[in-house]
């Protein structure tokens, strides 16, 4: 005879339909009427937009290296930086530019890394973030080293990592889970459900119904969200920061998107997907909805729109301006190499390091 | 003074680190309240509690990706991989991220971590449990690499490592784990990193080596003693950056070198000092430089690893064909 040991459920959390009215008048959380706040962040998610289509020209162009576009999730970016402390600590992978910029990285600065110049990670703030992580999922496993050392330190702190459907499947994310389980750390883990890990589709990850239960298989309160709602994304981060910061352990959020760019400036996703599908998935993208919603509600209007529009025209050009003197007129020596592999350089280095200032202009930049 | 092995070296420094700098934490599968499974971290948890001293999940890519992020976050996390074979999955961690994390940021983010575990064969053990992977370390940008063969350089070589402000890979010879006693303060003083010891002066060949290795050397260099050959032994230590300047120095004098190490040969550490006698000690060489080595096979299983590994007669063979060049 057999019993039931386990069940589970997993709660999907939509508040703004597609169109920017709200489902439930009745139910929203309280976040949905700080009009001031959604303003401010409806502003950088624009800003966010913007900085994207200028860096893209900027590698159509020549003027940048391959670049990881995050058009279309928006508002799961921002909602994970507008969640968290100065303190608290962001792993990322290699798109959330809109959880640093609310956190204070600079967008010259994401120019200057994929511009190829590592100056482009040493972030004017916060110190303490982790950089771009390329192998996939690994991020998840740092973030949780950095959750046990604010739990061992006594700080209320939390570290938050951030990976997509893809990595989902990889083994450093569920054994983050897995941790975070065990040792009940201060750590949120965000899957940036964007359906696509460049050419292979959600389907094709697993046949879970959710990617959020891999999170409750590992013990951890875990949901979904419309990850192109951003009162949804804000509202389920700030619930799992501030457990996670109240030691109630850590917490899995799914937020359901869709990338609408190629995967980065090397790929071209008309290979492998449908324009049907881009074309569908546009009519959900976060922007719109998020903007229908402040007009309705008399916080925002076209004046307003268009005169943000121009600011953000005008911060991106800054920005890329920034980043083209850095790397014309102030680039890394050759030393620069050498300079920061050790904190003491050891001597085959000091070796080598003289014998590369012996050729300055070779290899320059091609 | 108490007369220690060389695994209780790595105990004694272990808890002197954590005595002295509330940063450093040890983790690991079975380090607390077992001990380690060669009881490397014996007694620790009951002293340091179990905050500090960590059992974790059976996870290996987690024990190093989590020392990322706790280095990186404060901490001085000492892993401990069980056995050499369970490094292999960490390897992303090591050569991605931890070799990575100060150069990454222009020195923002750092990573003084510290992963040891028991390596090589000769213990009877089962497979994955008898490898010698330095090479592959070595060859990690960022990363030292440290093998001590003596109690007082398990003790003092493990000081260093975890003070040390970047990621080191601590190997320890398990072969070796109680082979001789010897006299250690635990005083916290520190060896230097990046240096070779001269454990035996000689003036006829220089045998080089490291970790267990050090045990059949000092054997062969006895023998040689008997037959009036006077051999220098040199214990490597730090296998990543080598010391070539006293290898080289030695090489003036004795004009004769023979590399033992128990890994497989190709693309070996015995190979990149080889490279480096022929570049810079070659006009010193009155013979080519020999390398005794593992095979480059398959770590047999225990009935067949002694065959595997150098033996006193395969560095004699070894030192007879360099002495016979005249």
């Amino acid at each position: 005879m057999a019993r039931t040991v386990a069940a589970f459920k997993v709660d999907h959390f939509q508040f703004l339909g597609q169109d920017g009215k709200l489902l439930d008048e009745q139910h929203v959380p309280a976040v949905a009427r700080d009009f001031e706040r959604l303003t401010d962040i409806y502003r950088l998610m624009t800003l966010t937009r913007a900085f994207d289509k200028k860096a893209i020209a900027l590698q159509r162009t020549g003027k940048l290296g391959t670049y990881a576009s995050s058009l279309g999730h928006e508002a799961a970016h921002v909602s994970i930086g507008a969640a968290m402390h100065e303190e608290d600590c962001l792993a990322p992978m290699y798109r959330e530019y809109g959880a640093q910029f609310y956190r204070g990285v600079k967008m010259s600065e994401v120019l200057l890394y994929w511009g190829g110049d590592e100056r482009g990670n040493d972030f004017s703030s916060p110190r303490h973030d982790f950089a771009w992580c390329v192998p996939i999922a690994t991020q998840c496993l740092h973030a949780a080293g950095a959750a046990m050392a604010y739990k061992l330190k006594n700080e209320p702190r939390v570290a938050v990592s951030i990976v997509g459907d893809g990595g989902s499947s990889k083994g450093d994310f569920l054994e983050a889970i897995n941790a975070a389980s065990a040792w009940k750390l201060p750590l949120v883990l965000v899957i940036v459900n964007n359906q696509w890990a460049i050419s292979v589709p959600r389907s094709k990850q697993n046949t879970a119904s959710t990617l959020a239960q891999k999170g409750i298989a590992g013990g951890l309160p875990s949901i979904q969200v419309d990850g192109n709602d951003l009162i949804a994304c804000l509202w389920a981060m700030e619930k799992a920061v501030s457990a996670a910061r109240a030691g109630k352990g850590a917490f899995v959020i799914e937020m359901l998107t869709y990338r609408l760019s190629d995967h980065t400036t090397a790929d071209d996703a008309r290979r492998y997907r449908p324009q049907e599908e881009v074309d569908q998935a546009w009519e959900k993208e976060p922007l719109k909805r998020l903007r229908s919603y402040l007009i309705d509600q008399g916080a925002w209007d076209d004046d307003r729109e268009q005169e943000l529009i121009a600011e953000c025209s005008q911060f991106v050009q800054q920005a890329a301006d920034e980043y083209i003197d850095m790397v014309q007129n102030n680039p890394q020596p050759v030393t620069a190499m050498f300079d920061y592999m050790y904190k003491e350089l050891p001597h085959d280095l000091v070796e080598q390091r003289a014998h590369a200032e012996q050729f300055p202009e070779d290899g320059g930049h091609h | 003074m108490a007369k220690i092995t060389l695994i209780e070296g790595v105990t004694l420094a272990l808890a002197r680190a954590m005595e002295e700098d509330s940063a450093v934490v040890v983790l690991g599968e079975d380090v607390g309240i077992n001990g380690g499974v060669f009881r490397a971290t014996a007694g620790l948890q009951q002293r340091f509690g179990d905050e500090r001293v960590i059992d974790t999940p059976l996870a290996e890519v987690m024990i190093a990706g989590m020392s990322v992020g706790m280095a990186a976050q404060g901490l001085k996390p000492v892993a401990e991989a069980q056995f050499c074979g369970f490094t292999m999955p960490m390897i992303d961690h090591l050569m991605c991220h931890a070799g990575r994390m100060r150069n990454r940021t222009r020195g923002r983010l750092s990573c003084p971590m510290v992963l040891r575990f028991p390596t090589g064969g000769g213990i009877h053990a089962p497979e994955h449990h008898s490898e010698s992977p330095e090479a592959l370390f070595a060859h990690m940008p960022g990363i030292r690499v440290v093998m001590p063969s003596s109690p007082s350089r398990a003790y003092g070589l493990l000081l260093a490592a975890i003070r040390d402000p970047d990621p080191v890979i601590y190997m320890e010879p398990k072969r070796i784990y109680r082979w001789q006693r010897e006299e250690v303060a635990d005083d916290g003083e520190e060896l230097p990193l990046d240096v070779c010891f001269t454990l035996r002066d000689g003036t006829d060949v220089t045998l080089v080596t490291w970790g267990a290795m050090v045990k059949e050397t000092l054997q062969a260099a006895d023998q040689l003693e008997e037959k009036g050959i006077s051999a220098e032994v040199i214990d490597v230590a730090t296998l990543s950056p080598i010391d070539m300047d006293t290898i080289i120095e030695s090489v003036e004098r004795t004009g004769r070198c023979v590399i033992v190490q128990e890994a497989p040969k190709h693309c070996g550490v015995a190979g990149e000092i080889a490279a480096n006698l022929a570049d810079a000690g070659i006009w010193s060489l009155q013979a080519p430089v020999k390398r005794v080595c593992g095979y480059d096979t398959v770590m047999p299983l225990y009935r067949n690893e002694m065959k595997y590994m150098p033996s006193v007669s395969r560095i004699l063979h070894a030192v007879n064909q360099v002495l016979e060049v005249s």
